[in-house]
């Protein structure tokens, strides 16, 4: 139990790449928190998918001691957050548990969009914000400059930002002598009725359903029978702890504090995050106010593919889906593919992710549908349906018009880039609502449709810039547009996990662009595979793959018997898998490569 | 009803597991040693003869092959008390055919009238290539011209001689290949072994072309037009393909690995040597350690009897049958797959591979089709997975 004015929580947050996960290593080891022999380069990113990517997905939280100049000694819980703009719930959600941020910015290339993003929420979460320029040890770095941008394009005062170099340690003392000096402590009442924020929660194999909490009054201990306000749910709290970053049992936990607890919770479904915890006896009298909800952008169907995983595969979306507020699901039939999933997501990468992260951490083999975008669906008798899943696509002699979402994205790039961007936006039926410099560099706004952006847009931008970009977005309502569904039928049949909405004008170019790619996707087969594009019937777009001419094992003789029925044997266990479309095999990868484009 | 070996007769592998050098391309179990104890070898050799013998008695030998490895590097004495112990524990068919793997080295070629006086009456020699850069890379230790006369001394001492190359090499254009098959094909005598270059996990070239350093190689298209083109030209030279790999004048088709494809019992005998015996009825594999060292050990200490020895699965024997049975041209007796009761669903796959003209049936046989064996591994999937 630590009293308020000794506690200091913030997260960092930065654009992708800035240094977060960096410095949160240095911050844990100046403090002593772990053992410099158990340190490892961005040790809170301990996913393998984070780890393979080097990026920060999920939020970390850890809990550190500093003994400040003053003589006294500060616990510090510190929130490492997520860089890329599809994991931009996890930040928001973050920040509410905290009273501060530090705002990182890389000082060789200064302000990013989601430095911008990020700062106003920070500022939506009324933080205090100490900015901090990293990576002065590159020789590019520009501190000064980089100061200036901060007060010119955001607007906050930046003339004591603190200039470090998460890589070698430099400045990291004065990171956490401003941590307690410019962060305010938390406010609290210890003595009034508990109120806690269940800020996240996760599925640990040995642990059950393990809560993360911020007090906010009273406190919480060991034994305690609580309820979640919004659920309902009661539980006996078994164990108590703080993350350092191990889990370390502790007796209790007052205001200010951030920590985990495990109640033997058997439903998944109980934890939600933003929902308040109190004490059932003595309950508090209003909520908090909860956790805006994220809403899915993109959506697609995951079938498992072994029919007989499907059980498995619910179990393993609810366990997710408890990890991660920001993914929905909901069951759906398909007749190719049977029982799986319509999944939400906020973009692609977190599509990606949640995708392999099924398929590893609980080893079941996915089908993947194209993805799409909800669109709109204005019925001729008044009526309004929303289209998840372009499969769903009604008779259009009942539709009246179609609507499709829109984004406003704010793009920074350095001058030389500008032109390709504009082409890049135009290409993608953008519509251009501002543009303004920044020095050298433009901020472009854009208004574009959700589909052209959502699933290569960001690829495509760093490419065409060589990765000077950044790139943030915003939902901006919905559009009419002449939208059509376009089917893609391979070996003559029509394969619906591959039909996607599109516009008129640009059907034919996506169809070509589709066929091409599922030709190169899609393995040979001993028989030649037309592939086409059709909308409502009519062959917009066509490409042939050949048949298999070659595959014969050179030489088999007495000894190679038992290790290539061995290997016939993996294919029979690989096949009864595989699913297959008529009497072709498409890949996984297959659904969602094949909708990204290369211009 | 017959056993199912018996159509297909017996066969005694024998496996040295020595080497001069390591060939960057090749994953057989083989080994460059300082020193080989020839009658250490020899010795535990004829032990495991025994052994053998002993678990299958009684029967005739229709073939037996010294497989490698390089066993032109064995001592003709080694090669000769085997044969011996071979003949004193069964009977050996009076025309039996009995083979030896030779590398085209000078030093090799002076032991051939050794061999043959032994009782070998076929060799099979690793030419590979016949041009010198290409055999340098892949990594052998004679030159073309070498090769070639030490095909010469092998044609004056054995009755039956055939050679290997391999092609689909790197930077081999159709054209090349054409050439020096044609070459190839005047030398041959009566029988020679074609193989696509296979890159094997494990080995130099697996490691290399891993790492995108081995350039050059073909692609499908390409390699397909060469097995194509290796087929019009050894049949026009009256060598045609009796197997995938594997081109003979009609009658001298090698009969020892026409039991491997035709499920025939072969006693596999030496390190890491495999095997197929018929016992009881019942089709067993056997396999012994790979190790040469671990081998020779265990065959002193006279563990050979732990070597294992395992039932292969009714399944198995069908999926082998038509593996092996299928690579062949004349491919297998339908009697003997119905033998080996396929069910509904292996047969309705068949009936479409005959449909879409992968497979073929004519006199009582299933045979792959000219369309269907460059993608024999495909047409197995579909008839079996
Ligand atoms: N030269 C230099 N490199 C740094 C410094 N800090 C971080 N890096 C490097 O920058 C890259 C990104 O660092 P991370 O700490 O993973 O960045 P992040 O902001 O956590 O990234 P996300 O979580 O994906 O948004 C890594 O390769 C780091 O080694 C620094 O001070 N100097
Ligand atoms: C057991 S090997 C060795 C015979 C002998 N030691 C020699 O190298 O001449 C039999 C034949 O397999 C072929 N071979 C070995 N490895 C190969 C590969 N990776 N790809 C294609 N053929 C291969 C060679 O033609 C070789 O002659
Ligand atoms: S190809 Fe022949 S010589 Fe070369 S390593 Fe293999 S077995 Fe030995
Ligand atoms: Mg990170």
């Amino acid at each position: 139990m630590t009293d308020l004015a000794h506690i200091r929580n913030f997260s960092i947050v930065a654009h992708i790449d800035h240094g977060k996960s960096t410095l949160a290593d240095r911050l844990i080891q100046l403090t002593g928190t772990v053992a410099e022999r158990d340190m490892k380069e961005q040790m809170l990113d301990s996913m393998d998918i984070e780890r393979e990517r080097g990026i920060t997905i999920k939020a970390n939280t850890v809990r550190i001691e500093y003994p400040a100049k003053d003589g006294q000694t500060y616990v510090l819980n510190l929130i490492d957050t997520p860089g890329h703009v599809d994991f931009a719930y996890e930040v928001s959600r973050s920040m509410r548990a905290v009273e501060g941020s530090l705002l990182v910015v890389d000082a060789s290339q200064g302000v990013e969009a989601q430095t911008l993003a990020n700062v106003y929420q920070a500022i939506d979460a009324d933080h205090d914000i100490v900015p901090v320029l990293n990576k002065i040890d590159l020789p590019a770095a520009e501190p000064a400059r980089v100061k200036e941008q901060i007060e010119d394009v955001i607007g906050i005062e930046a003339h004591d930002a603190i200039e470090i170099s998460a890589k070698t340690g430099l400045g990291i003392p004065d990171v956490l002598e401003a941590i307690v000096t410019r962060l305010p402590a938390p406010k609290g009442d210890r003595n009034a009725p508990l109120k806690a924020m269940l800020v996240d929660s996760w599925y640990d194999p040995y642990l059950g359903v393990v809560v993360m909490i911020r007090v906010i009054d009273g406190v919480i201990r060991k034994g305690d029978q609580v309820k979640m306000m919004q659920t309902g749910a009661r539980y006996g709290i078994d164990r108590l702890a703080v993350l350092r970053p191990a889990m370390t049992d502790i007796a209790e936990l007052g205001p200010g504090e951030i920590g985990v607890l495990t109640a033997s919770i058997k439903q998944v479904r109980d934890t939600r995050v933003g929902d308040t915890i109190t004490h059932e006896r003595k309950p508090c009298e209003t909520p908090l106010p909860g956790f805006k909800p994220s809403i899915p952008v993109v959506f697609c169907g995951l079938f498992p593919a072994d029919a007989n995983d499907f059980e498995d595969l619910r179990d393993a979306i609810e366990k997710l889906a408890l990890n991660d507020a920001s993914f929905t699901y909901e069951m759906e039939t398909s007749a190719a593919l049977g029982f799986g999933f319509r999944c939400g997501f906020l973009g692609l990468l977190h599509l990606e992710v949640i995708r392999d992260r099924i398929e590893r951490e609980y080893d079941i083999d996915l089908i993947t549908t194209a993805p799409s975008v909800v669109y709109k669906i204005h019925m001729k008798d008044g009526e309004t349906r929303e289209l998840h899943n372009p499969a769903d696509m009604p008779d259009l002699t009942y539709v009246d018009h179609i609507e499709e979402p829109r984004i406003k994205a704010t793009i920074l790039v350095p001058d030389d880039y500008l032109g390709d961007v504009l082409k890049l936006c135009q290409d993608r039926r953008g519509i251009q609502l501002d543009l303004t410099y920044a020095g050298s560099r433009a901020m472009v706004v854009y208004d574009l449709p959700l589909n052209e952006v959502v699933f290569d847009f960001y690829d495509r931008l760093k490419s065409v810039t060589k990765g000077y970009a950044s790139f943030d977005y915003q939902m901006a309502g919905y559009r009419e547009d002449k939208l059509v569904k376009m089917q893609i039928l391979v070996n003559d049949e029509p394969v619906d996990a591959l039909s996607m909405m599109v516009h008129r004008d640009r059907a034919e170019m996506r169809g070509r662009a589709m066929c091409e790619k599922l030709k190169d996707l899609i393995p040979r087969h001993m028989f030649k595979i037309p592939i086409q594009a059709a909308i409502g019937g009519k062959v917009i777009a066509r490409e042939t793959l050949s048949a298999l001419r070659k595959d014969v094992t050179a030489k088999c003789y007495g000894g190679d018997a038992t290790r290539k029925r061995k290997l016939l044997d993996k294919q029979k266990a690989g096949k009864k898998k595989m699913r297959q479309f008529g009497k072709v095999e498409i890949p996984q990868e297959a659904f969602i490569s094949a909708l990204k484009m290369d211009s | 009803m017959p056993e199912l070996w018996q159509e297909a007769g017996f066969g005694i592998y024998l496996h040295w597991p020595f080497c001069a050098a390591k060939c960057p391309y090749c994953d057989f179990n083989s080994h460059v040693a300082a020193e080989i104890d020839q009658d250490r070898w020899a010795r535990a050799y004829l032990a495991e003869v025994d052994r053998v013998a002993a678990l299958v008695p009684g029967r005739r030998v229709d073939t037996v092959f010294f497989g490698g490895g390089t066993p032109s590097l064995m001592a003709p004495r080694v090669v000769a008390s085997v044969l011996e112990r071979i003949a004193a524990r069964w009977s050996v068919a009076e025309a039996a055919e009995i083979t030896l793997e030779a590398n085209p080295t000078s030093v090799e070629a002076e032991r051939f009238r050794g061999y043959a006086s032994a009782g070998v009456n076929r060799v099979s020699m690793g030419i590979q290539a016949l041009n010198d850069a290409d055999l340098k890379r892949l990594g052998r230790l004679h030159s073309a011209a070498e090769a070639l006369a030490a095909f010469d001394v092998a044609r004056a001492a054995f009755g039956r001689v055939s050679f290997d190359l391999i092609y689909a090499r790197q930077d081999q254009g159709l054209a090349d290949w054409e050439a020096e098959l044609g070459r190839a094909l005047e030398l041959a005598a009566d029988h020679l072994s074609l193989y696509q270059l296979t890159i094997e996990d494990g080995t130099a070239f697996g490691d290399r072309f891993r790492r995108g350093r081995l350039p050059g190689l073909p692609d499908e298209d390409r390699a397909a037009d060469l097995y194509a083109a290796t087929q019009e030209m050894t049949a026009a030279a009256g060598l045609p393909a009796y197997e995938i790999s594997n081109h003979a004048r009609p009658g001298a088709e090698a009969r020892h690995n026409l039991i491997y494809w035709e499920s025939g019992d072969y006693a596999g005998i030496g390190p890491g040597a495999h095997g197929r015996l018929t016992l009881d009825g019942v089709r067993m594999a056997t396999e012994t350690p790979r190790a040469p060292g671990a081998w020779l050990d265990a065959v002193e200490r006279g563990a050979g009897g732990s070597f294992p020895v395992e039932t292969v699965p009714g399944e198995a024997v069908l999926d082998e049958f038509l593996m092996m049975g299928l690579r062949v041209r004349d491919g297998v007796s339908l009697s003997r797959l119905a033998g080996l009761a396929p069910n509904e669903e292996i047969l309705s796959n068949i009936n479409e591979l005959v449909e879409s003209g992968h497979l073929e049936q004519r006199d009582g046989r299933l045979a792959a089709t000219e369309l269907g064996r460059p993608v024999l591994n495909a047409v197995l999937r579909a008839i079996l997975a």
